[in-house]
């Protein structure tokens, strides 16, 4: 790890203009990253965690401060942070491979053959274990599946930081599970640096070194951050019941429901921290909450 | 059902029981529409008398459409006769003397109902890509860019509902004033037709591009935007397949407007084609006219009908999205 700071956000405000005056969604967001990290955003719906993560790929533009990344001022879209659309938003007329190649042709096509393209395409479908359906169009395939290759897309770029918007968020928890893990194993093969939006405590713990925490809107910012130091490769059975990992997603509940309730939600926080079995409830109740939660918050996503 | 039916419908894929029901829904039912629809022509037809005579029913429309069939082989014959006579009058001359000076002169005998139906065809089709040239890269450029949609719009609001009526006269004498060549490529009745159809069906290929390269999902655009995608890519690969289907809607409205403007702007200008057709034989007034014209009626409608399908075929291997219903 170099001792420069690999990724650094400083003090980024960002404003959307609405009819009655302009609105703050984010406030004074500070946040270093190191190469190969792997780090989730979490909390409640409209907290501006996507604003952030569409601010740092470029999508966005901060009001006030600013994204560096390897010392270069980060102010407009490009491969080098490619993103992961929680919709994986495949190109539906192009098959898995097409898809794959469009993004391969734009950032590679002064410096690889046509061969070397190919393989290139083949090997990240590979990677996500999809090349059996590589000449399939979007519809049909399942949910998971073109998730996979939303991922693909993402890792043929060879990005420096890749962006991943609730990328599990839509699909089922098999699916779900099965994703994290080939994650998980190409994050430690490649040693990416990856930012991650969450909704979900148990996946934040499992894949991540570390989670940052943000507070309710408007002119949300870091709440905490906290360090995972689980060993890896992680396992989701044995970590089922380790201490260590238990204790990191009680921490996680408790600033999500005690330090950053939302205004009005009334929610039963008192045996949280004593029982498992509690809080594995509670995390269900997270999901539910965030999601009937996301239309009213829908400002930060205009 | 017999066997030989049966037979018969095989290469249909219509054999198997199941299908039985789909054949009934598929042939019996429309035919039973159309039958009923002949009855009540035929009825109607016999009570309604004009200074013509009775109006065309069913029996007399079949008659005047054979009849019309007849004229035109009648027509190739004698054109075929004309220039076997040239060729062989030349043929003499220049066994006479190599050096001989021939003629060569074009047939001019009057232009049959199935000539028409050719004229019109391809000046319909003429119009409409001209039109479609022009309104499908304009209606990109325009549902790219809010500014120029903003400007634009109000200006095609206001010619979109013009009736071909109103332009033809302008068109008419900007041709003849512009289009001035001793040796025309077209004639200029022909040019005058393709100007005031593509003045008419330029519009809704205009608004349906435009609302369909607007309305392009943020995610398409936000992925060719972190692909740093060019202008041209971004428009070929990502513009002009999700707006696709909104195109080929405004493409067959267009050509059914087309089809429509067409026949008026050829009846109001006696240029050549089945909207003159129908003119001629209204001034002709000899009792088979309204036969002949009402043959005129269901051939336009069938014509428009088959053009609107080979839209929608085109459509249908154009669209990515297969499982989309097109009717």
């Amino acid at each position: 790890m170099t001792a420069k700071t690999h990724l650094e956000l400083t003090g980024v405000d960002i404003d959307f203009p609405t009819p009655s005056g302009p609105f703050k969604a984010l406030s004074n967001v500070n946040l270093k990253i190191e190469r190969g990290e792997f780090v989730s955003l979490i909390g409640h719906s409209g907290c501006g965690k996507s604003t952030v993560l569409n601010i740092v790929a470029g999508l966005y533009q901060a009001t006030k401060g600013g994204i560096l990344l390897d010392g270069k001022e980060v102010n407009e879209p490009g491969p080098e942070r490619a993103v992961v659309f929680q919709n994986h938003s495949l190109l539906p007329w192009l098959t898995a491979y097409e898809n794959v190649e469009l993004a391969v042709k734009q950032v590679f096509k002064n410096s690889k053959s046509k061969a070397e393209m190919k393989e290139w395409i083949e090997h990240n479908l590979q990677l996500v274990h999809m090349d059996h359906a590589m000449h399939k169009r979007p519809d049909e395939i399942s949910g998971g599946m073109k998730q996979r290759v939303g991922i693909a897309r993402a890792l043929a770029m060879e990005p420096t930081v890749m962006l991943m918007d609730e990328p599990f968020g839509a699909l089922d928890a098999l699916t779900r599970a099965h994703l994290q893990d080939s994650l998980m194993e190409i994050q430690a093969d490649l040693n990416n640096t990856v930012i991650m939006i969450t909704h979900d405590v148990d996946e934040a713990v499992l894949l991540s070194d570390r989670i940052v925490m943000m507070t309710n809107g408007p002119a949300a910012t870091v709440g905490e951050i906290l360090e995972v130091n689980l060993e890896r490769p992680r396992h989701r059975l044995e970590l089922a019941d380790d201490a260590q990992y238990n204790h990191y997603r009680a921490a996680v509940l408790s600033f999500l429901y005690e330090k950053q309730r939302q205004p009005g939600e009334e929610v039963k926080v008192s045996a949280l921290s004593e029982k498992k079995t509690e809080s594995d409830k509670q995390a269900q109740n997270l999901q539910d909450t965030e999601q009937s939660s996301a239309e009213q918050n829908s400002e930060e996503a205009a | 059902m017999s066997s030989m039916a049966l037979k018969l419908l095989k290469p249909f894929g219509l054999t198997d029981k199941l299908n039985l029901a789909a054949l009934i829904k598929a042939l019996v039912v429309p035919m039973t529409g159309i039958l009923i629809f002949l009855f009540i022509w035929n009825i109607g037809a016999r009570n309604i008398h004009t200074s013509l005579g009775e109006f065309p029913g069913p029996a007399q429309v079949y008659e005047q459409s054979k009849n019309l069939l007849a004229e035109h082989n009648r027509e190739r014959q004698k054109e075929a006769a004309f220039y076997q006579r040239q060729d062989d009058r030349n043929a003499k001359k220049l066994a006479k003397n190599p050096d001989a000076e021939i003629k060569v002169r074009a047939y001019t005998g009057k232009a049959t109902f199935i000539d028409q139906i050719g004229t019109s065809l391809v000046t319909v089709l003429a119009g409409f890509f001209a039109a479609s040239l022009i309104a499908i890269p304009a209606g990109i450029v325009i549902g790219l860019n809010k500014t120029l949609y903003s400007a634009f719009n109000p200006v095609i609001q206001l010619f979109k509902p013009v009736s071909p009526l109103a332009w033809l006269p302008l068109v008419t004498m900007v041709v003849s004033a512009l289009y001035v060549s001793d040796d025309p490529m077209f004639a200029k009745s022909f040019v005058t037709s393709l100007i005031t159809v593509s003045l008419c069906c330029l519009w809704p290929t205009l608004l349906n591009t435009a609302v369909g390269v607007s309305s392009i999902s943020a995610d398409l655009n936000n992925v060719s935007k972190v692909l740093r995608l060019s202008w041209l890519t971004h428009v070929i690969k990502i513009v002009i397949p999700s707006a696709i289907p909104m195109i080929f809607t405004g493409l067959r409205l267009s050509l059914g407007i087309a089809w429509m403007v067409l026949i008026a702007a050829e009846m109001l200008a006696q240029n050549p084609g089945l909207g003159k057709f129908v003119w001629d034989e209204f001034q002709n007034g000899s009792s088979n006219s309204l036969g002949r014209i009402m043959v005129a009626v269901i051939v336009i409608g069938l014509i428009g009908f088959m053009l609107d399908r080979i839209m929608l075929m085109l459509q249908k291997k154009v669209s990515w999205d297969k499982t989309q219903e097109l009717r």
